[in-house]
């Protein structure tokens, strides 16, 4: 029988590596998945006590999580995003951090019931890949790499929450135009407090695609001879960003706001999400080291 | 002793009889002097609103004879007009009607707020007149808790239960604030009005008022601290408007497809509310095929009531558990007052003795500060030490609902006097 390198399997933790980072990061995994819990049963019994103490959970998982990241890059001695487990890792907690900052400045945690277990699940697919800590290969090693991958995450963050939001936005809106206000009608935010801010995120996540983009060009240039080289993630990345440019354009000009903004806020995560796992599993490309 | 409810309210009695036993502010004042003019009533408190009038009191046996017929005194009421429409709870089923009466559990309308303000003007008035004491003081500030608790824990009070209020409920779901929101009235409806008159109260930015009549427009405008416009502007002031509520009696769609589209391409596509209270409808039902239009007519704004009615009543089955948990807990409190006065006095009697004792062996012995100090420490822990079966007994037979026996059996057997307050106001008077 084949074993499927997984969450408990040893072949993930290699001889040679310091398995502390990992333990750390399944530690944190227990926390995230404490918090989406409670927050789910927010969505039931909406009691502030509870959603403070989901808040505080996810503050935990996200601070063991930090402790993880820290620890890996030391083994790693890189930025831990080479990997299809270190981005996703990475990017879980950049979610559960920039969550964090929207809670504690809009404090609307009915969001949460949707953002945490949402970001549980990222945790829970990046445990399932392999999580050896393999050497940068030569081509990469740049600070290049620390710039391109931070600006990019950033921009994919704030759309992730767009997402989020977006889709918060199109349940709340079927409740009103079917005229059935039951159910989650009460407790979700108004639509305008949701438009406006899938419109923040978007506007905060735009200028960080648009920079990621760039510095990845720059990058590409020191380590393989090219600024652009049509290479799937390169491509997929373009048609994302003209999605958001799209988007806000729409918006500026001829007033794409309201439900066709989260409908398109959903695609254009749907982009994200491809450009993200789609190009690295499905298309083969320069890009294609990360997926293992 | 126990407490008393005598009342009566809207299910029981019809409004002309309920008008005629309310009580003003200076009326309860007079009231209460009555009322406690006698050792049968201790303690006395008047509810009266315009759907009850209700007496809360801690009373003696015979308690409610006494308020019945203070009340006919006081109201030029027969007694053969009171008696069919009076309800008499006593205990346990007195204190679960008076935090059901402050939960707005009894209330016409399920879940109203108003209820919660009036229990409570009426207890601070009470407590100022001095006509409540240590159990009515306790009981109305765990029925307001009990109030607070069901309104945070249920959704009683949480969706709106009239057309108006539902149209406003909406309008906060899709805009969020409203306060830099503009509102328009189209003709002058009864209902439109006071839908207009709620948005205004929520803090619409602007409303604009719109009639075939402009001088009836007007009129309406200054009423509702607004502007008028004419009719011919319609087309413009919708460009401007997020929420429109319609109450035309037009015969035909004043607000059509076509025009809202144009009005909507006009305006960016932000989102527009129709409110279409009119009948025959002023609002063509196709407008909310428009993207980001919402339209309700009169038979969705009621169908929503109808639903908000029915998650009261669900509600409100949560809130009758909150109800008797609560209820039980202030009986215990209640049973262990039974025994607190005697606790006191035995305590007091007690320290008083040492005290005295020890004050003569102190000055007999001379003794320097350090020693009177240990004197003082070892007969205090006598005292207590011996004071402590006696008391956790009376507190165990409080509990056990048998205080007032062993309460009067301590009293004889150690000669005490009670100084409750009740004696004091007792002797006051």
């Amino acid at each position: 029988m084949k074993i499927e390198p997984g969450l408990f399997s040893r072949s993930t933790l290699g001889g040679d590596v310091n398995k502390m980072d990992i333990v750390i990061f399944r530690v944190a995994a227990v926390f995230y998945l404490a918090s989406a819990l409670l927050y789910v049963y927010y969505l039931f019994r909406t009691r502030e006590r509870i959603s403070k103490r989901a808040y505080l959970l996810l503050t935990i998982a996200f601070m063991i999580h930090t402790l993880a990241l820290v620890s890996r890059a030391f083994v790693a001695r890189h930025l831990p995003a080479t990997n299809l487990f270190e981005s996703l890792s990475l990017f879980s907690w950049m979610v559960a951090g920039g969550y964090l900052l929207l809670e504690w400045r809009y404090k609307i945690p009915i969001l949460g019931s949707f953002v945490a277990p949402l970001n549980f699940l990222g945790v829970l697919i990046a445990t399932l890949n392999p999580q050896t800590v393999r050497p940068l290969p030569p081509a990469l090693k740049s600070t290049w790499l620390y710039i391109h991958a931070t600006t990019s995450f950033l921009g994919e963050v704030a759309f992730a929450l767009a997402f989020v939001v977006s889709s918060v936005y199109l349940i709340q809106e079927r409740y009103i135009r079917k005229k059935r206000l039951g159910g989650l009608f009460q407790k979700l935010p108004s639509l305008g407090q949701l438009d406006e801010l899938n419109y923040r995120l978007l506007t905060l996540g735009f200028p960080f695609l648009t920079l990621g983009i760039i510095t990845g060009a720059i990058w590409a240039q020191y380590a393989w001879g090219a600024y652009w080289s049509w290479d799937p993630k390169e491509t997929w990345s373009l048609i994302t960003w003209f999605i958001y440019a799209a988007i806000l354009h729409g918006r500026m000009t001829v007033g794409w706001r309201g439900r066709r903004a989260a409908i398109l806020s959903v695609v254009g995560f749907g982009a994200v999400l491809f450009t993200f796992l789609g190009v690295n599993l499905l298309l083969p490309g320069l890009h294609s080291y990360s997926s293992m | 002793m126990d407490i008393l409810v005598v009342g009566l309210n809207h299910r029981t009695s019809p409004i002309e009889l309920r008008e005629k036993l309310a009580f003003s502010q200076e009326e309860t004042q007079q009231a209460y002097e009555k009322f406690l003019d006698h050792r049968l009533v201790r303690e006395v408190m008047v509810l009266s609103t315009c759907n009850r009038v209700e007496v809360y009191s801690w009373a003696n046996t015979g308690g409610e004879k006494r308020i019945l017929s203070t009340l006919q005194e006081l109201k030029g009421v027969r007694k053969e007009e009171l008696l069919p429409v009076t309800y008499v709870y006593h205990g346990r089923e007195a204190v679960k009607h008076i935090f059901r009466v402050a939960s707005s559990l009894d209330s016409m309308v399920l879940g109203e707020p108003q209820i919660v303000g009036q229990v409570k003007d009426a207890f601070e008035q009470a407590m100022a007149s001095e006509a409540t004491g240590v159990i009515l003081n306790q009981l109305m500030k765990k029925a307001l808790s009990v109030s607070k608790r069901i309104r945070t824990e249920t959704g009683i009070g949480e969706s709106a239960v009239s057309v108006s209020y539902a149209a406003v409920e909406l309008a906060k779901k899709i805009f969020g604030e409203l306060d830099r929101k503009k509102a328009l009235l189209v003709g002058a409806g009864e209902m439109a009005e006071l839908a207009a008159q709620h948005l205004v109260n929520q803090g619409v930015a602007q409303l604009v008022v719109v009639n075939r009549t402009f001088s009836r427009a007007q009129e309406l405008a200054e009423k509702l601290h607004g502007e008028a416009a004419p009719m011919e502007n319609l087309p413009q002031e919708l460009v401007d408007a997020d929420i429109v509520i319609t109450s035309t009696g037009a015969q035909e769609y004043i607000i059509t497809r076509d025009m809202v589209q144009r009005v909507m391409r006009e305006r960016k596509m932000k989102p527009m509310f129709f409110i279409d209270i009119a009948v025959p409808r002023d609002v063509d039902p196709q407008v909310e095929r428009v993207e980001n239009v919402y339209a309700y007519d009169i038979d969705d704004l009621e169908q929503v009531v109808e639903e908000n009615r029915k998650r009261r009543e669900k509600e409100a089955t949560k809130a009758e558990r909150i109800v008797e948990e609560e209820v039980e807990n202030f009986l215990h409190w209640l049973r262990s007052q039974e025994v607190v006065p005697v606790i006191v006095s035995l305590r007091n009697w007690c320290d008083e003795i040492r005290k005295r004792e020890l004050e003569k062996t102190v000055s007999r012995m001379k003794l320097n500060g350090e020693e009177a100090k240990a004197l003082e420490a070892l007969t205090s822990a006598i005292v207590n030490k011996i004071l402590h079966p006696p008391l956790s007994y009376m507190k165990e037979a409080a509990s056990k609902g048998e205080g007032e026996k062993v309460a009067r059996l301590v009293k004889e057997l150690f000669a005490l006097e009670e100084k409750d307050e009740h004696k004091d106001r007792d002797q006051r008077q």
